[in-house]
């Protein structure tokens, strides 16, 4: 029997076991949401803006480790879905875009609402397809997921002409695939291992140096494994917080430019660096040419590309983090002598600990380990970008993977709610914090309305500190205070309290140290999306830095 | 910065020229010369291209192209022992004082004569780029209006 092409993607949606769209229709993709009016399942979430639909979609994802999908319709709809496609490509998280496009046979003419997505997409987007005839969709579908989920997992979009959702054909939906030019390896080699397992156990001064690769591969275990074994000390980037649990007593915290100082130590000191699904970005390794400069690297990393791309490598083995860290179990067969090694690492977490004035004022930190003690540190939290979301790594301790969301790679503001919102429909038995800054909130503040209406509540703690904290903390550390359009007022306008309510959410508004818990315990029982404005320290920094350029260990309120 | 020669097989579709040409224009990166044509295999095309870049963001570069997902395979043919050729054909003024010189260069140098017209005399030349080089100089004298050259494509050599 023929169907038509709009009922091939929802067919293909179903086999894929899609539970969640989340999008916004338009002429062109109407054929495909005439096909969602009679459906159940997937659930169809109707955001405010498609960049809310695509983060909603990431969140979903990386809560889950499920690919999110959402659904645009052609031009602007498309275009809007572009931060959100770039924000889950630095991120490698996979998700699967569909937008409308025009009829086949007015493309490239300047239609109404055309927009040239598969060139947009073509650099910000894990792979991308343009379906031109409806007999390809099935395969096509079934493509994208098998690419968006595997290997090194990213957004595939997938642009669909109407007049290809409105032709037919006969549906076979594919039970494999197999792309010659599509392999990504997965078994690391076994003599690299070998080094690697060599390595630790001759080192003097190892760290293991953990990425997001280890959340995506789901090896968290196979980690902890190896600790216990080897008793390395683990520093985590931004994009694997929860990837070692926050708790433990060999984790040092994040490393890189707001990384805690013994963290950054370690790393300057070691003789032996195992980096595991992280890719050296900048803001991780500061000053390339003082990074680590007594170390000797290995990497474990299913992208031959990140390897030896800004540090050089001296042990790479391409492969999926689990698999490899498996191996590499079974391979080690001695602890390394490194309790001197441990009690170094020990006195510098004691001389320079994380640490804030926590004097009677409101301080953003303060709200972070309140939501941390309320929430028992099981809730999932995201975060927007900028002070926010460091202090949000600082000071909440992450025990399991999935329960960090954020955008670490293109750092995009506007973030944190929708992600928020997409995180627990994917996870609709934990607390969703987003921790917001009172910049970031504003750029998505209108899926106020899609979380109240569909019951998706979330809550949001907002550091309003009135400015853009981040470009503030840097005019006021590298620009002589010149704060140039970083002052947002927003204690004045908008009344977040007032917007929050005006949707139907409930808004709290909390001036004073002593109401912070009060306010977060009330968030947490309240069955509604609650948004809560903590009128925060106005000029509070981010600390310690190392400032942009500068060798990890030279940090600003680092060790004298 | 550097000359290299890659050779891309690619999956014959829409779309992959762009995916690949796009990795060297991101950054900043011109391409020499570019030839594309599909192979013994009609479902694959063999991209030749020539690039001055810098060894370090070449090696990240042919990372990236093998990561895209229509790259088949990448060939850096830049050290190996191989066989490149180039098509030119080269559009000399006539003049009724040096054309037989300019047929008799031609002869000389195994080129092909492929048009006489009043005013111009087509020449055809096939060889490596020190060849068609060469060649270029030795008609330059007479007056080149109009050069057209395929770019380079080479092949792996196998025998010596």
């Amino acid at each position: 029997m023929k169907i038509t092409g709009a009922e091939i993607l929802l067919e293909s949606l179903k086999r894929e076991k899609v539970r969640v769209i989340f999008g916004y229709p338009g002429g062109n993709v109407l054929p495909f949401f005439d096909k969602l009016y009679d459906v159940k399942e997937p659930r169809f979430i109707l955001t405010r803006h498609e960049q809310g639909a695509a983060h909603a979609a990431d969140g979903y994802a990386r809560a889950t480790g499920e690919a999110g999908v959402c659904v645009a319709t052609s031009g602007p709809g498309a275009t809007n879905l572009v931060t959100g496609i770039a924000t889950a490509y630095m991120d490698s998280i996979p998700m699967i875009a569909i937008t409308g496009q025009v009829k086949t046979f007015v493309i490239g003419n300047d239609a109404f609402q055309e927009a040239d997505v598969t060139g947009i997409t073509r650099s910000i987007s894990k792979h991308n397809f343009l379906v031109k005839d409806v007999r390809e969709l099935a395969n096509t579908v079934k493509e994208a997921f098998h690419i968006a989920c595997t290997g090194r997992p990213g957004p595939v979009v997938i642009d669909l002409p109407v007049d290809v959702q409105q032709a037919s054909c006969e549906f076979r939906y594919p039970k494999t695939v197999d792309l010659r030019s599509y392999k990504p390896v997965l078994e690391g080699h076994k003599g690299q291992i070998k080094r690697i397992a060599k390595a630790i156990e001759s080192s003097k001064k190892p760290v293991l140096y953990v990425g997001g690769g280890v959340i995506i591969s789901g090896a968290s275990h196979e980690l902890i494994e190896l600790v216990k074994k080897t008793h390395i000390p683990v520093t985590t980037t931004l994009m694997a917080m929860g990837a070692f649990p926050g708790t433990d007593r060999f984790y040092l915290g994040m490393l890189g430019m707001h990384g805690t100082v013994y963290a950054n130590h370690a790393i300057q000191e070691a003789d032996l660096i195992i980096a595991v699904g992280a890719r050296f970005d900048d803001r991780v390794t500061g000053k390339l040419d003082e990074f680590a400069p007594h170390a000797k690297i290995a990497h474990i990393d299913i992208d031959p590309s990140s390897v030896s791309k800004n540090v050089t490598v001296d042990i790479p083995c391409i492969g999926d983090a689990k698999n490899v860290l498996q191996e590499l179990n079974k391979t080690v067969k001695k602890r390394p002598d490194i309790d001197s090694w441990l009690k170094k690492i020990d006195d510098w977490r004691k001389k320079a600990p994380l640490q804030y004035k926590n004097d009677d004022k409101l301080r953003p930190q303060y709200v972070i380990e309140e939501i941390y003690k309320a929430t028992k540190g099981e809730a999932v939290i995201t975060t927007e970008v900028g002070q926010n979301q460091m202090w949000a790594a600082q000071y909440y301790n992450y025990d399991k993977p999935r329960t960090f969301l954020t955008s670490g790679g293109l750092g995009t503001m506007g973030y944190g709610f929708p992600a928020a919102i997409g995180a627990k429909v994917g996870r609709p038995d934990k607390v969703v914090f987003d921790i917001a800054g009172d910049g970031s909130i504003q750029m998505n503040i209108q899926e106020l309305a899609t979380s109240v209406l569909n019951k998706i509540n979330v809550k949001i703690a907002v550091l309003n500190n009135c400015y853009l904290g981040m470009v503030r903390q840097w005019q006021q550390l590298f620009y002589n205070r010149r704060y140039s359009h970083t002052y947002m007022n927003t204690c004045n306008c908008p009344d977040l309290v007032k917007v929050a309510e005006s949707y139907g959410a409930c808004g709290i508004r909390v001036t004073d140290k002593k109401d912070v818990r009060n306010a977060i315990e009330r968030a947490i029982k309240e069955d509604n999306t609650v948004l809560i404005d903590f009128r925060v320290e106005e000029e509070e920094n981010v600390m310690p830095m190392v400032p942009a350029g500068e060798a990890i260990n030279r940090m600003i309120g680092g060790m004298a | 910065m550097h000359k290299f020669t890659l050779a891309v097989l690619v999956e014959n579709k829409f779309g992959v020229l762009a995916r690949v040409s796009g990795l060297f224009s991101a950054r900043g990166f011109n391409i020499d010369s570019l030839a594309v044509a599909e192979t013994e295999d009609p479902t694959m095309s063999r991209i030749t291209m020539v690039v001055d870049a810098d060894e370090r963001i070449l090696e990240q570069i042919k990372k990236q192209l093998n990561k895209l997902v229509d790259v088949v395979k990448v060939i850096d043919l830049t050290e190996k022992d191989c066989i490149d050729r180039e098509l030119v054909l080269i559009k000399v003024k006539l003049d009724p004082r040096t054309r037989d010189k300019v047929i008799q260069t031609a002869d000389s140098l195994a080129a092909k004569v492929i048009d006489i017209g009043r005013e111009t005399l087509t020449i055809e030349e096939v060889g490596d780029t020190k060849k068609i080089n060469a060649t270029l100089e030795l008609l330059r004298p007479f007056g080149i209006i109009e050069i057209v050259r395929t770019g380079r494509i080479a092949i792996q050599a196998d025998g010596k």
